[in-house]
């Protein structure tokens, strides 16, 4: 059981110009769930190997349970981690992969026994024990990888994009088990991924990396209705938001896009004038004929997923080229060049600096 | 989905290997076929060529020859001496190389430079080292009080053989070495790391296990090396002595039968010597496929 303290952490690969990972400030609570979302490249991977003792830290500091691990090698920083390729011995049967880290640490065999048989109870793991790795499936070889973080009892779980290599049937019912099992145990976890709805599912807080920055830390649901940046805006959610250009309007209350419509957004007067990104999710969207804060869409593309319906748009009231993707109920029927008029209530349009990219609040 | 190409014509393919088939008849099977003949023939005239057949006779002189018997000691301290010190030498080396991070193909290079050495040739460079009038070596060893004169002293001569055969070998083994280490997934090492191991516990619970088919199969060909392609080298540096002292099995078969004349003896070595590498090359095929694959 243990805290996990990021300061100001760097990372500069030698002979690299720039910083892949550019001072992170993070505290991860005893127990907390943290997921590190991101697309790929943008450092989550990097990070976690840094509080994992894998990649050195040329700046800052990580601390786990309030102890600077710098300068800790892997092993003594009581952690332990999933890997993205499960990292399991393939000349070691599953017994043997669980046991490894215990038996060189020289617990009793006995004890030993117990622990591996215990954590295999846990994950249904108990008929395989013989197995090698090759012989199992992908599923089975991810939860092996889980029962040989189990039973070492670290203080702290790293999860390197651990369900990217099974099928989504199978990715969907593992996350379940994740997020039961890490609740079950209580132990802190670190969880690196670029998928979403892992991200927003199993995190108790997110952090948005781009760039080797962390945008945003926050719930999940935090993240998803006050995006901190228009990264995160564009990246939180599917399809992913709208944005359109403007500035404020003279008196406030909304904001003059570029094609002349008047779009109704929370904000006051004394901004008049300046430059905005005004960013719409597509599922706050909604068909309003007679409203008059309404926009004249045309039809571009349809697609119906069933329970939605997927409505790409021009929109030249917004802007010359401007589109907007409409996630309306599944029983519109909307066809290609119709026109549609599309509303949105003020308190769900956001707005952004185009400069910084932060938001405006 | 298997596809296959289907020749219309039937005598293309035969056409098509015919060169391959054509060189193992010329250069292997025929020769073969004349030494298993030789071995069952005394020649009782050598001016004319004339010989006898005489059943097992051949073998039976040369099981009860302890001058064979010698050979075959030799052959055996000799083999296993290469092939633990080619490839101890290559594994460690690949170790390094495998960590290095600057100039990483320069090291490989350099380390794969001795493979392109003729064995001959490679005796030779170490006769030049070791030769006991003029090579820098034995001369530095003298005036260190430990003289070194392989022409003389079998056991020197056969380290001096042992380490020329090894040398040459150890690039050979190396290249495998480093592509079976370069094919260990680096997160395995990573999460033993984690696990707890230490260096040298990750190297003798991880890597070496996983390195175990490419093992397997340096030892083999090692071996055959050591018995057969290391001919040159004796043949330049100590020509069989001081003394039958670094006589092998496969120089013994030259030395007979090309400088005794004893065809049949020759040609009945000759027999043995292919008995041994069917047996390796069985055992190769046979167990590099089963056992060793984790």
């Amino acid at each position: 059981m243990a805290e996990v303290t990021i300061r100001e952490a760097r990372k500069r690969y030698p002979g690299a110009t720039d910083d892949t990972i550019k001072g992170i400030d993070c505290d991860v609570a005893d127990g907390e769930f943290l997921v590190i979302l991101g697309p790929s490249g943008c450092g989550k991977s990097t990070l976690l190997r840094m509080v994992a003792g894998l990649e050195r830290i040329s700046e800052g500091e990580v601390l786990i349970g309030g102890r600077v691990v710098n300068e800790l090698e892997p092993k003594d920083r009581d952690i332990a981690m999933v890997f993205q390729n499960y990292a399991l011995y393939p000349h070691m049967s599953v017994f043997d992969n669980m046991a490894y880290g215990l038996k060189i640490r020289g617990l009793p065999r006995t004890e030993i026994r117990e622990r591996v048989e215990a954590a295999a109870a846990l994950l249904e793991l108990s008929p395989y024990l013989a197995r090698r790795p090759r012989q199992l499936s992908g599923g089975q070889r991810q939860r092996v990888a889980m029962g040989r973080a189990i039973v070492r009892e670290p203080s702290v779980f790293l999860f390197d994009e651990p369900l990217s290599n099974l099928d989504a049937k199978l990715r969907t019912q593992m996350r379940v088990e994740i997020k039961r099992l890490q609740q079950r145990l209580g132990i802190t976890s670190l969880y690196v991924t670029h998928d979403q709805v892992e991200a927003m599912t199993l995190g108790d807080r997110l952090m948005v990396m781009n760039a080797g920055v962390a945008d945003q830390i926050g719930t999940p649901l935090e993240v998803y209705h006050r995006p901190a940046t228009l990264f995160v805006a564009g990246f939180i959610g599917s399809p992913a938001m709208n944005f359109v250009a403007g500035r404020v309007a003279s008196g406030g209350g909304a904001v003059e896009l570029a094609g002349g419509h008047r779009l109704p957004a929370a904000i006051g007067g004394s901004a008049a004038g300046r430059p905005v990104t005004a960013g719409i999710r597509p599922e706050t969207l909604v068909l309003a004929d007679n409203e008059p804060g309404a926009v004249e869409a045309i039809v571009d593309l349809v697609e119906a997923l069933g329970a939605d319906t997927l409505v790409h748009c021009r929109v030249a009231a917004a802007g010359p080229d401007a589109t907007l993707v409409a996630r309306l109920p599944g029983s519109v029927h909307a066809r290609q060049g119709e026109t549609l008029r599309l509303a949105v209530p003020d308190t769900q349009v956001h707005l952004f600096d185009p400069e910084t990219t932060r938001a405006i609040v | 989905m298997h596809k296959r190409v289907t020749f219309d014509n039937r005598w293309l393919p035969y056409l098509l290997v015919a060169p391959q088939i054509a060189v193992t008849v010329v250069f292997f099977l025929w020769p073969a076929g004349q030494a298993l003949q030789q071995s069952v023939y005394r020649v009782t005239n050598v001016f004319t060529g004339a010989a006898r057949f005489v059943w097992f006779d051949n073998f039976e002189h040369l099981f009860n020859d302890s001058l064979y018997w010698d050979s075959v000691q030799v052959t055996f301290v000799f083999s296993a001496a290469v092939t633990v010190l080619s490839m101890a030498a290559a594994l460690f080396l690949a170790v390094m190389a495998d960590r290095v991070v600057k100039g990483a193909s320069l090291y490989k290079t350099l380390l794969v430079w001795p493979y392109a050495v003729a064995p001959a040739v490679a005796g030779v460079l170490w006769l030049f080292l070791f030769q006991p009038a003029v090579g820098i070596i034995s001369y530095e060893l003298a005036q260190m009080g430990q003289p070194f004169n392989f022409r003389v002293d079998g056991t020197q001569a056969m380290l001096l053989v042992i380490l020329a055969a090894a040398w040459k070998q150890v690039s050979y083994n190396f290249l495998f070495f480093l592509a079976g280490l370069q094919a260990i997934p680096k997160s395995l090492i990573e999460a033993a790391a984690i696990d707890g191991a230490g260096p040298a516990k990750r190297f003798w619970t991880i890597v070496f296990p996983l390195l175990s088919p490419t093992t397997f199969f340096l030892l083999v060909v090692n071996i055959v090396y050591a018995f057969f392609d290391t001919f040159s080298i004796i043949h330049a540096v100590t020509a069989g002595g001081p003394a039958g002292a670094t006589n092998m099995l496969v120089y013994k078969v030259y030395n007979d039968g090309f400088i005794g004349l004893d065809l049949g003896g020759s040609a009945a070595q000759s027999v043995v010597l292919m008995a041994i590498v069917v047996t390796l090359t069985v055992v190769q095929f046979r167990f590099i496929e089963r056992r060793v694959h984790y």
